[in-house]
């Protein structure tokens, strides 16, 4: 492997004054809590959003307290009309996917951990490192805006398919104003999230300390490296789709609209466009995104495993090679969202294949996984529980996919709530049981403090329990073809199963309501924590050999020098059963 | 708690498995001549993933409640064999599941998308829209009269932009708001999006077709029980999405020529 090389001396001064130190910061450890600020937010907006759903559809004339506020002709009299279902569910899914599962594992705790990991006292770019966390600030607002204005958000969905989101307001109310914030605010993400991925890429291959060679980085490093890749390729497509979108919406052209469309008795002033073109650059960046969403959950879990087992996995390279190959066939296996989409039928098949395929990797995953535990000290922390169940989620969510990855089952379960079922378990659930996990594990670093360990595990009961109870039969509903994005089940044949719907938003409820016991934990131990020493967990990796909080330069000027793999646990080291990569102490292998 | 979680990962194992062991959740009755074979590999899938999630569940359980709360001291061990093993056997897990679900599973696709509507297919054209479907038949004279979607004035009921004052073919045009068809004979439905897209989905039929506008797609199909079923859009379409349905009625052959000629007669 590559020579590491050494680290430059300092990569910007201290910084001085209350808006530099904790606004404008350059420092990519406050930038990286921005991020998890910004990506709490929008969890928590989102969920109350799904909470909001999920009431209407069981209970649809149920007056919501405070709904009129949020929408007078959304909700009037706190009772949601039909398409103010359909914007919350755009929001939703908007604010999940870009704000929450992109921000909170990949830009938030890389941001925070991959610099010290590797032993770099910065980002490559700190300016661009502050830059794009501010942009994505921006387009968080530019969406949030959706909410104010009087059009209201989006109904297409966080698909926004064309020619439904391209041709203005005759395609319903939100889609006039609300659509065009959100092709903005996406794009503005898009821009952010390039600066962001090629800041890790450049950080991880130069400033890597002494020592550091590439297979001695910790998996999490590995995981963000890898998704920063991803990222720089999939963000890269759906920018100009957005800027297109734009142009179509704004600008007369005709990117995505046919011609002869009707659309509200009036025939659409476009010729040429093709709504398939849209559908291949949204999922030519849409799937990869679902593993720019999992891999640096896959990365911290296995971080956090090893040091809860008290042993180095059966192979780190073996996860570190699959996330790869995971990380190259996402991008051949776009078509699968597609397969009734009208492209030729032959394309169905070439794009099954890969996507079967991406399953020996995950299952290889899986099984270092699983064969690790055997034999193990296995401790159990709020953070090992959530990294446990992220295995437990990530195989109920994964085998699923293996339903939908045929295209002819895919002919029956399209559009039901079994795929709903399916990416909730597998990107949602699993990729935030990773993002909680690490909170846990990383939270004595970040802030000096532990978090409250009985509200972690009652946080973990709860949430592990309450997603089965929520995404479980969401597959099942999947099976006898209930179709998802409705607002309420007017077909006959859902009458029977309306009660498995009551169930689903009881258990969103009291789930959800868990999350504010994290909240509580999160606040509480920030202030009144018990005080963290610097490596408390026992743990091996270069972030433990630093003060707790890290100071601004996270290693007060010193270099350090790697001397080992990551994971020396389970070994004869001076302090314990572990010895630190930055210890010069032998090991018995010599590495 | 270690042993508290694998007993919960037990109880979670079983408690799904249940409902499909049970069949708690069945596919609606098949009523296409193709349908069974979607079935068949989709209970295939079932066996396998079901499998895997079971086993999957039992082995953390059981490495939860072996590997947790250990006695201090008590010695560190690897699985025999180690990473080759567990490389070796997803490779012959999921490679056996992609050749026996994969390539033997395309039968099923090929068989709806890869096939050619017979000869005497009956040619029915469905049009979507915000949130309606309409189907056309070709009248007695076969032909279908052409679309121009500047004549289109549903106040008129002229939901597909007929010219029949210029147009011979459009005159004979049957137009319903329900899809009739005869049992046993092969369709050929014709889909046409008028606004934006949507989708043909009938869970009896095991037939799910996107209407993409600009892009005009047919799908095969033969229905073989009449009855009547329901024909849901299944593409987010605009606010009126959820209620956007319309009924497949499948008649004896007589009837449906009974139901033709009076549509005729109208």
């Amino acid at each position: 492997m590559a020579e590491s090389s050494v680290q430059q001396a300092h990569v910007h001064a201290p910084p001085e004054g209350f808006i530099r130190k904790y606004i404008f910061s350059l420092d990519h450890k406050v930038i990286g809590k921005q991020y998890y600020g910004l990506a709490l937010v929008a969890v928590f907006t989102g969920m109350i959003l799904s909470w909001l759903m999920r009431i209407h559809m069981v209970w649809p004339a149920a007056k919501i307290p405070g709904l009129e506020l949020l929408s007078k002709v959304g909700a009037p009299g706190g009772v949601m009309t039909p398409e103010y279902y359909l914007s919350l569910l755009t929001m939703h899914g908007t604010l999940m996917v870009f704000f929450v599962l992109t921000n909170a594992p990949f830009a938030a705790f890389g941001n925070y951990f991959l610099p010290i990991q590797i032993g770099a006292e910065d980002m490559a770019f700190p300016r661009f490192n502050m830059m794009s966390f501010w942009v994505t600030f921006v387009a968080w607002v530019v969406l949030m805006l959706a909410f104010v204005i009087p059009d209201g958000p989006p109904i297409a969905g966080w698909t926004e398919y064309t020619p439904l989101s391209a041709v203005g307001k005759d395609a319903g109310p939100g889609m006039q104003w609300g659509a065009s914030l959100w092709g903005v605010s996406i794009a503005i993400f898009c821009i952010a999230s390039l600066l962001g991925a090629l800041n890790f890429i450049a950080t991880t291959l130069d400033l890597r300390a002494k020592g550091m060679t590439l297979m001695r980085m910790p998996i999490c490093t590995w995981a963000w490296f890898i998704t920063s890749c991803i990222a720089l390729l999939a963000f890269a497509v759906l920018l100009p789709a957005c800027i297109l979108l734009i142009l179509d919406r704004h600008a007369g052209t005709s990117f995505f609209i046919p011609s002869g469309l009707v659309i509200s008795d009036r025939l659409q002033p476009h010729s040429g466009g093709s709504p398939l073109l849209w559908q291949h650059l949204f999922w030519f960046f849409g799937h990869p995104e679902v593993y720019i969403a999992i891999l640096p959950s896959m990365g911290i879990v296995s971080h956090i495993l090893i040091n809860s087992m008290r042993k180095p996995l059966l192979s780190a390279k073996v996860i570190i090679y699959s996330m790869m190959s995971i990380g190259f066939l996402s991008y051949m296996v776009w078509g699968h969202h597609m397969f009734l989409s009208g492209m030729n039928p032959m394309s169905a098949l070439a794009f099954s294949f890969p996507t079967l395929t991406i399953t020996i990797p995950a299952t290889i995953m899986t099984l270092i996984w699983l064969g690790s535990l055997y034999g193990a000290d296995i401790k159990i922390t709020s953070a090992s529980l959530f990294a446990l169940g992220f295995i437990s989620m990530f195989v109920a969510g994964g085998v699923s996919g293996f339903f939908l990855a045929q295209p002819s089952i895919d002919i029956y379960l399209h559009a039901t709530y079994f795929v709903v079922g399916h990416f909730h378990m597998v990107m949602g659930v699993a990729s935030l049981f990773g993002v909680f996990a690490g909170t846990y594990f990383w939270f004595p670093k970040m802030t000096g403090r532990f978090m409250n360990e009985t509200l972690g595990k009652l946080h973990f009961w709860i949430t592990f329990l309450g997603a089965y109870c929520i995404f479980m039969p969401f597959h099942y509903l999947g099976l006898i073809g209930n179709v998802r994005r409705y607002q309420s089940f007017v077909d006959d044949y859902m009458a029977p199963y309306l009660s498995w719907h009551q169930f689903i938003t009881i258990a969103a409820l009291i789930t959800g309501a868990a999350q504010f016991i994290f909240l509580f934990n999160l606040i509480y131990s920030r202030f009144r924590g018990a005080p963290a020493p610097e490596n408390p967990w026992n743990a091996t990796s270069l972030e433990w050999s630093i003060p707790s909080p890290p100071p601004w330069n996270n290693f007060g000027g010193r270099h350090p020098v790697v001397y080992h793999d990551p994971y020396q646990y389970g070994v004869k080291g001076s302090k314990g059963d572990f010895v630190m990569q930055d210890s010069p102490e032998a090991l018995a292998s010599g590495d | 708690m270690g042993k508290v979680f694998a007993i919960a990962l037990v109880i979670i194992a079983i408690l799904s498995a249940y409902p499909i062991l049970t069949h708690k959740f069945p596919l609606p009755e098949d009523i296409s001549t193709h349908g069974h074979q979607i079935d068949d590999q989709l209970n295939d899938t079932m066996i396998e993933a079901g499998l895997s999630f079971v086993g999957a569940q039992l082995v953390l359980a059981a490495f939860l409640f072996l590997f947790t709360g250990r006695k201090p001291g008590s010695p560190l061990k690897n699985f025999p064999g180690g990473a080759k093993v567990m490389v070796t056997a997803a490779f012959i897990l999921v490679g056996t599941e992609i050749l026996a679900l994969g390539v033997l599973g395309q039968k099923a696709w090929a068989n709806v998308y890869f096939t050619s509507p017979k000869a005497d297919a009956l040619q029915i054209q469905a049009q979507a829209e915000q949130f309606a479907y309409y189907f056309r038949y070709a009248g007695p004279d076969g032909k279908f009269g052409a679309i121009h979607p500047d004549k289109i004035d549903e106040g008129n009921q002229n939901y597909f932009g007929l010219d029949p004052a210029n147009e011979v073919e459009a005159r004979d045009d049957i137009v319903s708001g329900e899809l009739v068809i005869p049992v046993n004979r092969e369709i050929q439905l014709l889909l046409h999006a008028k606004d934006v897209g949507h989708s043909f989905y009938v869970r009896e039929l095991r037939i799910q077709q996107d209407f993409v506008p600009g892009l005009d797609l047919s799908v095969h199909f033969t229905a073989t029980k009449i009855g009547k079923y329901e024909i849901v859009c299944t593409q987010l379409c605009g606010l009126g999405h959820y209620n956007m349905k319309a009924y497949l009625n499948v008649m004896s052959e007589p009837d449906f020529e009974k139901w033709l000629k009076d549509q005729s007669a109208q």
